[in-house]
């Protein structure tokens, strides 16, 4: 036969089982929404509406969507080696000050500048890309000494990033009100801003900026990296089984430091897109959640980045939603997390299903 | 302020006070992970669980109020932490025993679900007042107004103070510990004694989810006595580091909630004698130290001693 049955029903099993969990989710939703006393079908076409309904609104969905294609990475990556890395919340708080301490060094040549102070004459370019690289580079080494840890101590990768989570929290909230503090931030500590000049843009004439571009850059590299390299294959042939990874020679070592090094370099470079092209300077406002929802992008999409990169779109649609719904609904602005719950929850048990499900098996006949 | 005027005593019994408060939730978090754990299972997701309890035992306190009379409208809210305790922990036990299933992935979803059903349901109780629990008063024989609020003891801090020796005998001494240490720590073997594993840690998993519920409503009605958004300053999530900290010992839970709840209380206690350098890194200090600690005592070729032997793996 030349279209056997075999071929379709993994596929289907595979488009049929993630479509139903969201399906699924949305029905839960529909009960808590039922709670506060809405009705939920006029919720769904409102969060359709916000999240996907319009060009203009679409775009507030892919400004979230950026951070969350990186934060997604640094779960996704170390994800393929069977690390399991919960540390971008703080790789992306760590990213982002180094952005900030890199933009304001090579404006004003120092952290603090007088209030009259006028930025350096550089090129935009120049200040951006050093930036990025910096962001990059602490968040890279935030989750690098992660990944040491691991390598060189054992100590469970999972603990030790979640702890780092909190002091990165820590460090920022002491430098915003302590070394980098800007007098003029009164209510909110945050640092000296980066000059207007020196941010990074919006794509034409749309509100959304590079950032996009980044996270779409970075999510097709990850991609290549690990289906197309010899680099990704070792590493998820580590992933897969460790002792044979060790039998075979594979440099495991190594491949965790790069990976987890990666990893952070993803988070960190969602902090200094925060940095440099929305708050324009770092305070508590980085830490909005980012790195807790780019788990669930990773998760939702089983750690492949491509895949990453669409789920990425769809909670920013959700994310993005949740403003309608305060104003409209006057739901509290909580809906989204405890949507954002549903979802992952629901996921996680309808990964237990593939293979399990008479319908899709091979074996039955049509 | 009283405290500056006693100088550094005052600083003490600010810190005493601060710690004494302060552990209630590491408490039970610790204690309810601890269980969990030596069944063999991880929960990351009792911060999660913290907040519902905080949330379902205000917001029971605040309603039944008129009905019961703010004696026992708050005990009564309690009961209801400790019940939302034990619907989370079915919720995360359930789940993380299906295939395929990664506890701490489950873990981390239910961090993000436990605080959206707090926050979400919670919403309208921010405003209101809610009657709190009576504290007992141990500091009644100094006439220092520092040295009194200091003692002002909650009945959930002595109860959780209660509960950690008992554990430790449950887990030493009965055979009911001896099935839960099993399961935990040499799965085949419970099963060749005829024990249902599932069974054993979805009953581990929920009664150490209800404990943490009860940590819960120690944060809204004790202390600090409110129901906000930002209620828990992450506790919840320290629970598995405590644990860690603690080696799967609940009397060492009981003395490693009451060293976090120190670390905490020092930032503030120094601030009220005008040392503000470096506030937030002392909040940081129980992270740094944990890290700290599972750096020094782990190796590459060994397991932390004390960990249950099937902690986190597939079943």
């Amino acid at each position: 036969m030349f279209f056997t049955q075999t071929n379709w029903r993994p596929i289907a099993e595979g488009i049929f089982i993630p479509l139903g969990s969201l399906v699924l989710a949305l029905v839960l939703f529909g009960v808590f929404v039922t709670i506060l006393g809405n009705n939920p079908l006029m919720v769904y076409e409102a969060m359709h509406q916000t999240a996907f309904g319009n060009w203009r609104t679409f775009q507030g969905t892919l400004l979230r969507a950026a951070p969350l294609m990186l934060t997604a990475l640094c779960t996704a990556l170390p994800a393929r080696m069977g690390l399991m890395i919960i540390g971008n919340e703080g790789a992306l708080v760590i990213g982002g000050l180094g952005a900030v301490i890199t933009g304001l060094l090579l404006s004003y040549g120092n952290l603090t500048p007088s209030l009259t102070a006028t930025p350096a004459e550089l090129s935009p370019l120049l200040i951006q890309l050093s930036m990025a690289l910096a962001g990059i580079l602490f968040g890279g080494a935030w989750i690098g000494i992660v990944g040491a840890l691991k390598h060189y101590r054992g100590v469970n990768e999972t603990i030790s990033s979640l702890l780092m989570n909190y002091i990165a929290i820590a460090l920022l909230n002491h430098l915003v009100e302590g070394p980098l503090k800007d007098p003029r931030s009164l209510n909110k500590p945050s640092s000296f801003a980066i000059p207007e000049p020196f941010m990074v843009g919006n794509i034409g004439d749309t509100r959304i900026h590079y950032g996009l571009i980044y996270g779409i850059i970075a999510c097709l590299v990850a991609y290549i990296l690990i289906q197309r390299t010899t680099f990704g294959f070792a590493a998820r042939v580590a992933g897969g089984n460790m002792k044979a990874a060790l039998v075979s020679g594979l440099p495991v070592g190594k491949l965790t430091l790069v990976i987890c090094f990666l990893a952070g370099s993803c988070a960190g470079l969602a902090g200094m897109v925060e940095v440099a092209a929305v708050q324009s300077q770092a305070n508590s406002s980085l830490i909005a959640g980012y790195g807790y929802s780019g788990i669930l992008v990773a998760f939702v999409a089983r750690y492949n980045p491509i895949a990453a990169a669409m789920v990425a779109i769809l909670l920013g649609g959700i994310i993005n939603s949740g403003g309608t719904l305060q104003r409209n609904f006057n739901m509290p602005d909580a809906t989204v997390l405890l949507f954002q719950g549903l979802v992952f929850l629901v996921v996680i048990y309808s990964e237990s299903l593939y293979g399990r499900l008479s319908w899709f098996r091979q074996s039955q006949s049509q | 302020m009283a405290s500056e005027a006693l100088g550094s005593v005052g600083v003490f019994v600010a810190i005493l006070g601060g710690t004494l408060r302060g552990s209630v939730p590491f408490l039970f978090v610790s204690l309810g992970e601890c269980l969990t754990e030596k069944s063999g299972k991880i929960n990351l997701g009792l911060e999660g669980t913290l907040l519902t309890g905080a949330m379902s035992a205000y917001a029971v306190s605040f309603l039944l109020q008129g009905k019961l009379g703010s004696g026992l409208a708050p005990w009564i809210g309690v009961m209801a932490s400790g019940l939302a305790g034990l619907c989370l922990g079915f919720i995360h036990a359930w789940l993380s025993q299906q295939r395929r299933v990664n506890d701490i992935a489950v873990g981390i979803a239910m961090i993000i679900f436990g605080s959206g059903v707090a926050f979400f349901l919670g919403k309208s109780f921010i405003q209101p007042k809610a009657p709190q629990l009576p504290t007992l008063d141990l500091g009644f024989w100094s006439t220092v107004p520092a040295v009194q609020s200091a003692l002002k003891i909650s009945p959930l801090f002595l109860f959780g103070m209660a509960l950690a020796p008992v554990m430790h005998w449950f887990f030493r001494s009965t055979r009911w510990g001896l099935i839960v240490r099993a399961v935990g720590d040499s799965p085949d073997a419970a099963l060749a004694m005829g024990i249902s594993i599932p069974k054993v840690r979805m009953i581990s998993i929920m009664v150490g989810s209800l404990f943490a519920g009860i940590g819960g409503s120690g944060l809204s009605l004790y202390y600090p006595g409110i129901w906000s958004e930002n209620i828990s300053s992450g506790q919840g999530l320290m629970a598995v580091a405590l644990v860690i900290f603690a080696r799967w010992n609940p009397i060492q839970c009981l003395w490693a909630s009451l060293f976090f709840g120190g670390a905490q209380a020092l930032g503030p206690a120094l601030q009220a004698v005008g040392i503000d350098q470096g506030r937030y890194l002392f909040n940081a200090i129980p992270y740094l130290l944990t890290l700290v600690i599972m750096v020094l005592t782990c190796s590459p070729r060994k397991t932390l001693t004390g960990a249950p032997g099937a902690l986190g793996e597939k079943s």
